[in-house]
């Protein structure tokens, strides 16, 4: 038996990449043994949400209720999964891996002593179980041994689609109440700001999103990036390097160690697609670089490029704009 | 007053492209050259910071000879002890790091320990955590300030839903993203101190179980079928056909 922990967002959803963890969780199935896949949500979920899990699959739908579950603690939310474990005999559970599923899966594996394969992409087979993670922030790939009696690991984001399943799963709702541990609660979550508005959850979710690495030149060479992100109602993202010297904040940042943006139309100029920075640009749907060197890595990997200086060719995009709309 | 214990790894700089060894179980840094994790860079920052009323900040890498430079590094921008576990870090399993991190963090009665979230290299996402549960001790995992008054640290991070903090009694291990705080560069007066540091030297307390790696690949290259819309300023009207066809125009 399988057991995906869904997070789900502000407004009760199960975010995407779980939807996708939970697909990578069947093809789990199918490559063997038709094994059952059951979800664990933190705090009562909705009929909607219910429902969906049940398309992609689900069987039943474990809620994790209860004081311990009223804010973050890590260790928390693993003894919670642990005890749906150990009650369904799950012989793998996982994660998407987010900060928070990689997190809750270490602490899972770490309890129970057996080994987490974190990032996974793909399976090699079953008997052995043996997978492909990304490691070197994607720049290498590591196949790894699972799972002694448990296996743990964390699906990558975006290593596969998320897909509804032909044959829906019965979504059987069972509310748990795991008694946890003081200790277990002693790293928690003690309050919450609200982000800021303009912080990276922006950068995120925007549809497009416009780029800039060392060719901005300096913390001035940004005005024509800002106006074309303001003409298209975009975010700015920015390279390692541009965060390094200063030039923006780190919240703006996009790659391994920022944020991971899949916009539909990326448009990164005057980055030259180091892994790192690809790591977290991968996932656009299109991407449109602008660079003066046409075998930049961001350029060879780009839908589309404009050769040329960005402080030349960028203005003249923001003038076209503003001409054909009058 | 707070004995805080960084821990650090060399590994490859990944920045340019990877090459792996030939028994493909490691990258190879013959070329790139070596390096320390921008996330262990802020951790040694704020391990630094949180020692600065009298307590002791001891930098601890589990790594081949060669491992000292990251050593010398850390304590070049303000750690004042070094611990260096000599041993070949790939033979190592994040199970097998954190075991011996946390005799280190024993013998030398740490009370708080300091990580980086995740390696550069292995990206096993789960030492500290594994640490933790070695010392028998709560974790607060992947935030990006960290300070300490009272037996008590308090760090905050970005989390889901906005900006977490957590406070958490010593003794106490965190993981660090890079982002909360400015690590500093090394001064030529820091250099010569850390010169001068005695850096004591162990062994691992047992065998390695090892990583659970068959093996390392590179990901095929992916062939690139770009379409170039010009040169310089003239491709603007070609880039706005685009972001036409795209439906990203209007507003
Ligand atoms: C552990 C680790 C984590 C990392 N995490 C990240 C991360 O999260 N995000 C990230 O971005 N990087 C990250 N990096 C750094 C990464 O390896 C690269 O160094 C960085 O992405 C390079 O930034 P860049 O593309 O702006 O600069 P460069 O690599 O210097 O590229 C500049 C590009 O701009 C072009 N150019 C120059 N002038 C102009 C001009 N006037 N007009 C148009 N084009 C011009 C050049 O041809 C070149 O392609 C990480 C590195 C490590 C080791």
């Amino acid at each position: 038996m399988i057991l995906v922990l869904v997070e789900t967002s502000l407004e009760g959803e199960a975010v995407e990449v779980s939807r996708e963890a939970v697909t990578f969780a069947r093809a789990l199935s199918a490559a063997g043994g038709d094994r059952p896949i059951d979800a664990v949500t933190v705090g009562e979920p909705s009929a909607d949400l219910v429902a969906t899990l049940a398309s992609y699959g689900v069987r039943r739908v474990h809620a994790l209720t209860g004081d311990a579950f009223t804010s973050y603690a890590g260790a928390a939310w693993a003894s919670g999964l642990i005890s749906v474990q150990e009650q369904t005999g799950a012989d793998l559970v996982m994660a998407a891996g987010t900060p928070r599923g990689n997190e809750v899966m270490a602490h899972v594996a770490a309890r129970t002593d057996v080994a987490m394969a974190a990032n996974v992409l793909a399976f090699e087979g079953l008997d052995p179980f043996v997978v492909t993670r990304q490691v070197v922030g994607g720049a290498a790939l590591e196949e790894m041994r699972l799972g002694d009696r448990v296996a743990v690991l964390t699906v990558a984001g975006h290593a596969v689609e998320p897909r509804r399943a032909e044959t829906p799963g019965a979504g059987e709702l069972v509310v748990e109440t795991p008694s946890i541990a003081e200790a277990d609660l002693v790293a928690r979550v003690v309050s919450t700001d609200e982000p800021e508005p303009d912080l990276s959850g922006a950068l995120t979710s925007s549809r497009v999103v416009v780029g800039a690495g060392r060719g901005a030149g300096s913390a001035d060479g940004f005005t024509d990036l800002l106006e074309l992100t303001d003409l298209l109602g975009a975010s700015l993202g920015v390279s390692r390097v541009v965060t390094s010297l200063g030039w923006r904040p780190h919240h703006e940042q996009v790659g391994q160690t920022g944020s991971r943006i899949s916009p539909d139309l990326y448009i990164p100029c005057g980055i030259s697609g180091a892994i790192q920075h690809w790591a977290g640009c991968a996932s656009s749907k299109t991407i449109l670089a602008v660079n003066t060197d046409v075998d930049a890595p961001m350029v060879t990997k780009a839908t589309y490029a404009v050769i040329g200086d960005l402080h030349e060719v960028v203005p003249a995009i923001n003038a076209e704009i503003r001409r054909r709309r009058g | 007053m707070v004995d805080v214990l960084v821990c650090v790894k060399r590994v490859v700089d990944s920045s340019s492209e990877v090459v792996l060894t030939d028994d493909a179980q490691a990258v190879d840094g013959r070329y790139a050259g070596f390096t320390m994790s921008a996330h262990e860079e802020c951790a040694v920052e704020l391990a630094v910071r949180a020692a600065a009323d009298a307590g002791t900040t001891r930098v601890v890498t589990l790594g081949d000879e060669d491992a000292v430079e990251q050593l010398r590094h850390a304590l070049a921008v303000g750690c004042s002890e070094a611990t260096h576990v000599v041993a070949d870090s790939s033979a190592f399993g994040p199970a097998d790091v954190a075991r011996e991190m946390a005799a280190v963090a024993r013998d030398h009665d740490s009370q708080l320990v300091l990580l980086g979230n995740d390696a550069a290299d292995s990206g096993d996402f789960q030492v500290g955590i594994r640490l933790a549960y070695a010392l028998g001790w709560p974790v607060i995992n992947g935030v990006s300030t960290v300070t300490v008054a009272d037996g008590t640290v308090t760090a905050s991070g970005t989390g889901p839903e906005g900006h977490e903090t957590y406070e958490v009694p010593l003794p106490a291990v965190v993981t660090v993203l890079e982002g909360g705080v400015e690590p500093r560069y090394p001064t030529v007066t820091g250099r010569m101190k850390a010169k001068k540091v005695q850096i004591e030297e162990r062994e691992p307390t047992t065998a390695p179980t090892g990583p659970s790696r068959v093996r390392l690949l590179l990901p095929p290259p992916a062939p690139s079928d770009v379409q170039i819309l010009g040169n310089g300023p003239e491709a603007a009207p070609a880039v706005v056909d685009v972001l036409e066809q795209l439906g990203v125009l209007a507003r």
